[in-house]
């Protein structure tokens, strides 16, 4: 049954149409269709994290949505939110902070940290230890990630006051 | 892994997903979020033909409060039952087992429906629906039928729900003033399936608990009623020697499946140590 279907999504703002497998993973969509290998593939069964992209405006496992589910939607990526400089603070201070070393993981932590920025932005350190249980990371802990999210939310904070 | 070939289709309406079930039987499976199907998809453990995906179905989503009970539509993502006032308000048990349902990039996907239809022994929404008495709503060509969630879980992964059906509500009695719930799971990492998972409810009257409800995930091959505690529990107030007595009779009642890392024994013992959590959250 190698059915195809014609997908269109907006992908970081640009409209793309691709005639897609349904089995294809978003994941896969992105960077084998699209050259977008900025969010990695791992554990491919959503434990992982390392996937994570925005779908809709929220976040999901690009390894739990076909392709085929994301038509019709506005997919954003770590590339897109890059270049919109939306990242930007959480960048700089995940570079600050050394809260990366291989960076196999940056770009789902990225994707995530992001989503709690935006919607729990008076979140504690345990909740950002929560909010990212999903993300794992091999390499550089977990203590820095979360140093700098918090910079970036305690930051956020001070500027909101009057 | 990558997921087996399969054909897919996203019908419009409920009509139309009836039709694709009727022709192709048991080779479809129906996608909503997609969050255990596609999971085991991608590690080969289902090998459907096709996905009827029903998230273009419009009306099957929303979350209402309809006279004495809250009517969650299948389609409901869990972070919206998570975030939802209507759910805090009239059934806020499900708002507390929410955030222990994975990670927040698969609550964004997943639904409540899929959840329930899935029956997984270790999920959260089977033990909250069986504690709270819902119905679960399963619709047909031949209309609705409501089916009591005790009745709906009846093995590992297997429901009530005949091939023809598919669910598309969820019907939860709203909370009273005087109810309590809790909402408890051990884990060895946050978001990971349960280990053991206790879904409780009571009614609180002058310190004695009441229509006690104590409903277990993560110990059998389906939400385990632990009816031998309730026993010693109705109408008592939550002393040492009341929450000893129906820990006690937790033995009888549960008769857990040991995992990898957890004997039936471990199990046991956890799951006591929940109860006891659970009834200092009850009647504190």
């Amino acid at each position: 049954m190698d059915e195809f279907f014609e997908a269109t999504l907006t992908v970081n703002g640009m409209p793309v149409t691709r005639r897609v497998q349904p089995r294809q993973h978003l994941i896969d969509f992105l960077r084998d269709e699209l050259g977008l290998t900025g969010s990695h593939t791992a554990c491919e069964h959503g434990v992982c994290g390392a996937c994570t992209v925005r779908v809709d405006g929220q976040i999901r496992r690009g390894c739990l949505t076909l392709a085929v589910q994301a038509h019709g939607c506005s997919v954003d990526t770590v590339e897109g939110l890059t270049d919109s400089g939306e990242l930007g603070p959480l960048q700089q201070a995940f570079h600050e902070r050394n809260a990366l070393q291989c960076g196999f993981c940056t770009p789902g932590m990225l994707l995530t940290a992001q989503e709690l920025v935006s919607t729990q932005p008076d979140a504690t350190r345990e909740e950002i230890r929560d909010f990212m249980s999903g993300n794992l990371c091999r390499c550089t802990g977990y203590q820095a990630i979360v140093d700098a999210i918090e910079e970036v939310i305690v930051t956020r904070r001070r500027g909101a006051q009057p | 892994m990558k997921a087996p070939t399969f054909a897919y289709a996203k019908p419009r309406t409920l009509e139309e997903a009836f039709a694709l079930l009727a022709r192709y039987g048991e080779a479809a499976k129906v996608l909503a979020g997609g969050q255990s199907l596609i999971a085991s998809l991608n590690m080969r453990l289902a090998a459907p033909s096709i996905l009827v995906d029903l998230t273009a179905i419009p009306g099957i989503d929303g979350i209402q409060l309809r006279g004495d009970h809250l009517a969650i539509g299948a389609l409901a993502r869990h972070r919206a039952i998570e975030r939802s006032e209507l759910v805090a308000r009239h059934a806020p048990l499900l708002s507390q087992a929410a955030p222990h349902i994975a990670h927040v990039a698969i609550r964004n996907a997943g639904t409540i429906g899929g959840s329930l239809a899935m029956a997984d022994p270790a999920a959260e929404w089977p033990a909250c629906c069986v504690a709270l008495q819902a119905r679960i709503v399963a619709t047909s060509p031949k209309g609705e039928r409501r089916i009591a969630a005790a009745q709906f879980f009846k093995s590992l992964f297997t429901t009530a729900l005949a091939p023809d059906e598919i669910i598309t509500a969820v019907e939860v009695p709203v909370a009273g003033a005087n109810a309590r719930s809790a909402f408890l799971e051990l884990v060895r990492r946050r978001g990971d399936y349960a280990i053991v998972g206790l879904a409780a409810l009571a009614q609180l009257e002058r310190g004695a608990l009441t229509r006690l409800r104590l409903v277990y995930l993560g110990v059998g091959d389906t939400p385990v009623v632990a009816a031998g505690a309730m026993a010693k529990l109705e109408g008592q107030r939550a002393t040492p020697e009341a929450i000893a007595a129906a820990q006690t009779a937790l033995e009888q009642d549960l008769d857990p499946v040991p995992d990898l890392y957890h004997s039936a024994a471990t199990k046991l013992h956890l799951a006591r140590v929940l109860l006891g959590r659970a009834l200092a959250a009850l009647a504190p």
